[in-house]
């Protein structure tokens, strides 16, 4: 596939490497955001490649991880009720609740479909119209336009049976609360290509004057992160703390304005609960009141259901760059994949599910 | 490295590039495309991407494309990647025979 294929060549991966290992003078702690290049990292092996002086640690940045146990255990409240389709992407079904997961609900009966897009919903609901069908729209800055718009396409059409729970987080607010923890070892950040090329990277300028911290917004191929880490290296070398742009045949400085258009049209920032991390001020978004016909908690009627973290996980450290998963005394032992304690195990895109899949043998 | 696309590639939060087939023109809201990726072909909406036409490529999350692949900016970091492959591959082999003088 070109744009893809390109991007893998192992022996221009070696050579980048190779340059990296030549900068290089001192350790460097280095932290990818995004989920999907935590496993791109891990696939390729990218760590093993780099010289031992560049530590890599793994950010906040998977969407499903992030996701607090009560919206899990209110989506499986909503899927269990009669006359509801309940809609989600294939990631969230085995991220465990309090009690259950949402695959447990459908074996018990409950109508659980597994969407590619959101639109997917739109149209279930559509060729649906004596049932409820509820979205789960969980995701970060990338997946917020898609969700937008099919709450957007819903209104117009006016579909009166179909809503979302809405868990959207974002990446800005959570670098900044790595960056203010006093045991922050993050001294660079691979800046999350899908996410800028929705939002840009305005607000990454703001993060890195502040803390004096370089930003290389990175795509998602073996060869765009390492490339991404070289010029992360050069910087810190060099003692620059910029935001640079690795990934330009995908992301602008402002962004996508189109999609940033119906995400404000459609929701606002609130304050948002990350699971295992506690609540962010102004890290997610929620639904604007004219769009409250289409929130699916209020709709259910579940905002006062809340639940307590499972206190043997570690993922709010493994999360912010504290611990590694292996740090984990559970980790492949009372937490694996088709058993996990917490989300980093389950989705694709987290940490601990990267370590379990491409390092346990190692 | 193991550097083949696999189907787990496809997964929630990655966004890929597809080439765009054909476009069934519409509100810009629900302006469509076909997209071929590696032989699979999905319809994508192109509301975020309304300068889109046949023949870009363009990067899909969740069925919408979320930006048309700038083929120059694509084109100048690969020439530059091939390049530093290229230089260091010459500075691998320092043993190689010199040209005597």
């Amino acid at each position: 596939m070109k744009y893809v294929d390109e991007y893998r060549d192992p022996q221009i991966a070696a050579a980048i490497a190779e340059r990296v290992a030549h900068k290089v003078t001192r350790p460097w702690v280095l932290m990818e955001v995004c989920g999907g290049q935590t496993h791109t990292l891990m696939r390729y092996g990218i760590d093993e490649l780099l010289p031992k002086q560049i530590e890599l640690v793994h950010g906040p940045g998977c969407p499903v991880c992030v996701t607090p146990l009560e919206l899990v255990d209110r989506a499986i409240r909503i899927a269990s009720l009669d006359g509801v389709i309940f809609t989600s992407y294939g990631d969230m079904l085995r991220v465990p609740g309090s009690q259950a997961d949402l695959f447990e609900a459908k074996a018990r009966g409950a109508d659980v479909r597994i969407v590619y897009s959101p639109l997917d919903a739109v149209k279930i609901a559509r060729l649906n119209p004596d049932r409820r069908v509820v979205f789960f729209a969980v995701g970060f800055e990338t997946t917020a336009p898609a969700n937008a718009m099919a709450v957007w396409q819903a209104k117009r059409e006016g579909l009166t049976n179909f809503s979302m729970i809405v868990a959207h987080v974002l990446v800005p607010p959570a670098m900044r609360l790595i960056l203010e923890s006093p045991q922050n070892r993050v001294q660079g950040f691979i800046g999350p290509g899908h996410v800028c090329t929705v939002m840009g990277f305005e607000e990454y300028e703001v993060l890195a004057k502040e803390f004096h911290v370089p930003i290389v917004v990175g795509g998602f191929e073996p060869l765009d992160l390492l490339e991404a880490i070289g010029m992360l290296v050069a910087q810190l070398e060099e003692g620059r703390a910029e935001v640079e742009n690795q990934y330009s045949r995908s992301v602008s400085y402002h962004g996508n304005l189109p999609a940033q258009q119906v995400m404000r049209e459609v929701f606002e920032v609130s304050d948002r609960k990350w699971r295992g991390i506690g609540s962010i001020a102004a890290s997610g978004y929620r639904l604007r009141e004219e769009y409250a016909a289409f929130d699916a908690e209020r709709v259910f009627g579940l905002e006062d259901l809340h639940a307590e973290e499972p206190k043997e996980c570690i993922s709010a450290l493994v999360l912010q760059g504290l611990k590694k998963p292996m740090d984990c005394p559970a980790f492949g032992v009372r937490c694996t994949p088709t058993a996990p304690l917490g989300a980093p195990m389950v989705s694709t895109e987290g940490a601990c599910a990267a370590y379990y899949q491409y390092r346990r043998h190692a | 490295m193991d550097l083949k696309l696999r189907s787990g590639d496809l997964t929630m939060c990655l966004a890929v590039p597809g080439k765009v087939l054909s476009v069934i023109e519409g509100d810009t809201a629900f302006r469509t495309a076909s997209v071929d990726f590696c032989g699979v072909r999905k319809t994508v909406n192109l509301a975020f991407t309304p300068e889109v036409v046949v023949g870009d490529f363009v990067l899909v999350h969740v069925g919408f494309a979320l930006s048309r692949i700038d083929a120059d900016e694509a084109a100048r970091t690969y020439q530059y990647l091939a390049q530093i492959g290229a230089l260091e591959e010459e500075g691998f082999a320092p043993e190689r025979a010199l040209p005597s003088s």
